[in-house]
C-alpha cells in the first residue's frame, strides 16, 4: 500500500516535470516563431529593399523624412546623420549621407540596423541602396560617408506627413570573426 | 500492523529542536509556518521600500533618494512582494491547509518540500542585497524590459539569478501539491467534493509549471544577451525588445493570476463558515476558475497596447481581456449569493473578506477600463494603472492572506487571536488603503506617470493624501504583527472546530493541529 502510493507520486512528479521541461522548451521556440510571425505579418522592418525605384512621382505631396542615428551603448565611434531632414516627393529617388568615424583604436565590423516611426510607413519606404544591408568594417581612426539611396512610394497612406528612419549601429567584431 | 504503525510513529516522535529542526524539517506544518514567516518579513521588508517611495513623493521635486535609487526602490519592492511576500504566503498556506483539508498525512514530497522552501532565503537576500553591490540594484522595473536590464551591472545578473532560484522553488512546490492533491486525497473524497481552497490552489499549481519555465526562459535569454554576445533582444544587434515583452508578459499574465486564484479560495471559505451556509454554486466555482485560469494565457497584449501590435492584434487582447470579466462576475456572484440570507457575524476574518469582495472588485473594474485599447494607449504606465493592480493585490490577494491568516491562526497556534485587535487592524486597513491607493485612480486619469519620482505641481494634493495613508497602512501592519505574536504566546483555547459555522477535515483534528496527523486516512462524508 505505501510503497504504490510513493510510486504513483513519482510517476506524476515525472509527468509534471517532463511538462516544465516542454513549456521551458515553449519559451524557447516563441523566439523563431515570433520573428515568422514578424516576416509572416510584414511587422518586420529590417529589410525592406526595393530593385529600382516605380517610376511616378508624385509632386503634389511632400512629405518630411527624418533620419536619427543612434549608437549602442558599448560602441565609442561617432555616427550621425549628415541630412537630417528632407523633403521629398512620392515616387522620387532620394539620397542622403550618414557619416561614422572610428574613434577606437582598433577594427571595427559594424552592422546598422534600421527602425521606422510610425510603422505603418515601413512598407512603403523602400531602399535601393543602404550601407544597414551589410557589415561594414572601419580600420582604427577611419572616417567614411555611406549612403542610403530611397524611395517612399506613393502608396503611403494619405494621414501620414512625416517618417522617422532611425538607424543603430552595432559592434559585431566578434561574431564577424568567428565566421 | 498496528506494531508497525507504532514504531514509525515513535521514530518522528523525537524530532530536533530549534534550529535544526526548522533546517531539516521535513513536516508540512513546520515547512507551512516557515513559508508564512518568510512572507511576513518579506512583507515588511517590501513595505519599508514603499514607504521611501512614498516619502519622495510626498512633495514635487527630489528630496530623499536620487532618481536612479527611486527606480531601484520601485523594482525590487515590486520584486520582493510578489516572489518574497504574496507567492510564498499562499505556499505557506498550501502547506499548512491542504494535507489537513484532503486528509494526507504530509506533502507527497516531504525532503523536497523543505528544499523548496530553503531555496527562497537565498533569493531574497540576492534581491534585497542587490542594493548594497557598486551601481545599486536593478532599476529596470520588476518587468525587467531591455534594454535596461541588458544594460544594468551586477545586480541585474543577482536579480536574474534570484527568479531562477524562486522560479525553480515555486515549480518544485508545484509538483508536490499537484501530486498530493491527485494521489493523497482521503478516500470518498472525490475532485468535485475538495475544498475550494484546494481547487484553486490545484489550478495554480498546474499555472505555475507552465509559466514559470517561460520565464526562466526569458531571464536566461537576458543573461546570454549580456554576456555571451547573443542579440535576442538587443536591437541594435537584430534582435527586438518586443518580443522580449511578448515572452515575459505570456509568463505575466498567468502570474497575476497565480497570486489571486488561491485568495479566491481562502474567500470560499471564510464566507460560508460566518454566513453560516454553504458556498453557493460550488461547480460552476470549479469552472469559472478553470476558465480564468485557460483564458489567462491569451490575454497578455494588454499589457503591450502601446507597442504597436497590428489592429487586429490589438482587439484581440481587448476583447480576449474582457472575457475574463466573466467568470470573475460569477465567482464575485456566487461570493455575494453565499451571503445572502445567511447568519452572518463580522469576525475579523469575515470583515477582510467583505472586504476583499468589494475592493477586489473595484480592481476587476479598473482593469476593464484598462482593457480598452484606444483607452489604455492614453492610461498605460500612469498611476492608473498602479491603483488598478493595488486594488486587486493588495485588497485583493494580501486581504485573503491576512483574513485567512486570522481564519486559521486558531488551528495553527491553538489559541484564539485577540479580536478586538484584528478588528482594529482590519479597520485601519481597509480605510488607510483606500487612502492610499483610491487618489492614484485620479492621479492617473490626470497623466501622472509611473515610475517617475517628481511630478508636476497640480499632482500635488493627491500624492499628499496617498503618502500619509500609505505611512498609516503601512504601521497599522505592526498591529498584524502583535496580533499574531500575542496569539502564539497564548489567549484563549481554541476549539478543535474553532468557528461555529466552519466545515472541513481540518477542523476535525484538535487545535493546536498536532505535529502529525491524519497518519491513517479520515474517512470523509
Ligand atoms: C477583470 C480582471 C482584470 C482585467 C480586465 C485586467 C486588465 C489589466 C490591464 C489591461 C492591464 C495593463 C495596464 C497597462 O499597463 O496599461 C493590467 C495591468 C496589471 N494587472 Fe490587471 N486586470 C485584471 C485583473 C488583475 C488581477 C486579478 C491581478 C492580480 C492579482 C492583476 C494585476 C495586474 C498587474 C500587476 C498589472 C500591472 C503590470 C505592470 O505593468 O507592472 N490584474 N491589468
Ligand atoms: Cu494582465
Amino acid at each position: 500500500m505505501e510503497t504504490s502510493i510513493a510510486q504513483k507520486n513519482a510517476v506524476l512528479a515525472k509527468k509534471l516535470v517532463i511538462i516544465a521541461l516542454i513549456m521551458g522548451g515553449f519559451g524557447l521556440a516563441l523566439v523563431p516563431f515570433y520573428r515568422q510571425i514578424c516576416e509572416a505579418t510584414g511587422i518586420s522592418q529590417s529589410r525592406i529593399v526595393a530593385q529600382k525605384a516605380s517610376g511616378e512621382v508624385d509632386m503634389a505631396r511632400t512629405v518630411t523624412v527624418e533620419f536619427v542615428a543612434s549608437n549602442s551603448n558599448w560602441l565609442n565611434w561617432s555616427f550621425e546623420a549628415l541630412d537630417k531632414i528632407v523633403q521629398v516627393h512620392p515616387g522620387q529617388q532620394t539620397v542622403v549621407n550618414y557619416r561614422v568615424v572610428n574613434n577606437t583604436g582598433r577594427k571595427i565590423i559594424g552592422q546598422a540596423v534600421p527602425s521606422y516611426a510610425p510603422t505603418e510607413a515601413a512598407p512603403f519606404f523602400k531602399k535601393l541602396q543602404c550601407f544597414c544591408f551589410d557589415q561594414q568594417t572601419f580600420a582604427p581612426g577611419e572616417s567614411r560617408d555611406m549612403q542610403v539611396i530611397f524611395v517612399v512610394e506613393p502608396g503611403l497612406p494619405a494621414d501620414i506627413q512625416r517618417i522617422s528612419l532611425s538607424y543603430t549601429f552595432f559592434d559585431v567584431t566578434a561574431e564577424a570573426g568567428n565566421k | 500492523m498496528e506494531a508497525t504503525h507504532d514504531h514509525a510513529h515513535d521514530d518522528h516522535g523525537h524530532h530536533p529542536t530549534g534550529l535544526v529542526r526548522y533546517f531539516f524539517t521535513t513536516n508540512h506544518k513546520d515547512i507551512g509556518s516557515m513559508y508564512l514567516w518568510f512572507s511576513l518579513i518579506m512583507f515588511f521588508v517590501g513595505g519599508f521600500m514603499a514607504l521611501v517611495i512614498r516619502a519622495e513623493l510626498f512633495q514635487p521635486g527630489i528630496q530623499i533618494v536620487n532618481p536612479d535609487v527611486f527606480n531601484q526602490l520601485t523594482t525590487i519592492h515590486a520584486l520582493v512582494m510578489i516572489f518574497g511576500a504574496v507567492m510564498p504566503a499562499f505556499v505557506g498556506f498550501a502547506n499548512w491547509q491542504i494535507p489537513l483539508m484532503v486528509g494526507a498525512s504530509d506533502m507527497a514530497f516531504a525532503r523536497m518540500n523543505n528544499w523548496s522552501f530553503w531555496l527562497m532565503p537565498p533569493a531574497a537576500l540576492l534581491l534585497v542585497g542587490s542594493f548594497l553591490v557598486p551601481g545599486g540594484a536593478a532599476g529596470s522595473g520588476w518587468t525587467l524590459y531591455p534594454p535596461l536590464s541588458i544594460q544594468g551591472g551586477i545586480s541585474v545578473d543577482m536579480t536574474i539569478l534570484a527568479v531562477h532560484i524562486m522560479g525553480a522553488s515555486s515549480i518544485m512546490g508545484s509538483i508536490n501539491i499537484v501530486t498530493t492533491i491527485l494521489n493523497m486525497r482521503a478516500p470518498g473524497m472525490t475532485l468535485m467534493r475538495m475544498p475550494m481552497f484546494v481547487w484553486t490552489w490545484l489550478i495554480t499549481a498546474y499555472l505555475l509549471i507552465a509559466v514559470m519555465p517561460v520565464l526562466a526562459g526569458a531571464v536566461t535569454m537576458l543573461l546570454t544577451d549580456r554576456h555571451f554576445g547573443t542579440h535576442f533582444f538587443n536591437a541594435a544587434g537584430g534582435g527586438d525588445p518586443t518580443m522580449f515583452m511578448h515572452i515575459f508578459w505570456f509568463f505575466g499574465h498567468p502570474e497575476v493570476y497565480i497570486m489571486i486564484l488561491p485568495a479566491f479560495g481562502i474567500i470560499s471559505h471564510i464566507i460560508p463558515t460566518f454566513a453560516r451556509k454553504p458556498l453557493f454554486g460550488y461547480a460552476s466555482m470549479v469552472y469559472a476558475t478553470s476558465s480564468i485560469a485557460l483564458l489567462s494565457f491569451i490575454v497578455w497584449g494588454h499589457h503591450m497596447f502601446t507597442v504597436g501590435m497590428p489592429a487586429a492584434g490589438n482587439l484581440f487582447f481587448m476583447y480576449a481581456t474582457m472575457l475574463i470579466a466573466v467568470p470573475t462576475g460569477v465567482k464575485v456572484f456566487n461570493w455575494i449569493a453565499t451571503m445572502w440570507k445567511g447568519s452572518m457575524t463580522f469576525e475579523t476574518p469575515m470583515l477582510f473578506a467583505v472586504a476583499f469582495v468589494s475592493l477586489f472588485t473595484i480592481g476587476g473594474f479598473s482593469g476593464l477600463v484598462l482593457a480598452i485599447t484606444p483607452v489604455d494607449i492614453t492610461l498605460h504606465n500612469t498611476y492608473y494603472v498602479v491603483a488598478h493592480f493595488h486594488y486587486v493585490l493588495f485588497s485583493g490577494a494580501i486581504f485573503s492572506i491576512m483574513g485567512g491568516a486570522y481564519y486559521w491562526l486558531p488551528k495553527w497556534t491553538g489559541h484564539m487571536y485577540d479580536e478586538k485587535l484584528g478588528k482594529v487592524h482590519f479597520w485601519l486597513t481597509a480605510i488607510s488603503f483606500n487612502i492610499t491607493f483610491f487618489p492614484q485612480h485620479f492621479l492617473g486619469l490626470a497623466g501622472m506617470p509611473r515610475r517617475i519620482p517628481d511630478y508636476a505641481p497640480q499632482f500635488t494634493e493627491f500624492n499628499q493624501i496617498s503618502s500619509v495613508g500609505a505611512f498609516l497602512l503601512g504601521l497599522s501592519q505592526l498591529i498584524f504583527l502583535y496580533v499574531i505574536i500575542k496569539c502564539i504566546r497564548g489567549g484563549v483555547k481554541a476549539e478543535a472546530k474553532s468557528w461555529e459555522g466552519a466545515e472541513g477535515l481540518e477542523w476535525t483534528v484538535p487545535s493546536p493541529a498536532p505535529y502529525h496527523t491524519f497518519e491513517t486516512p479520515p474517512a470523509f462524508h
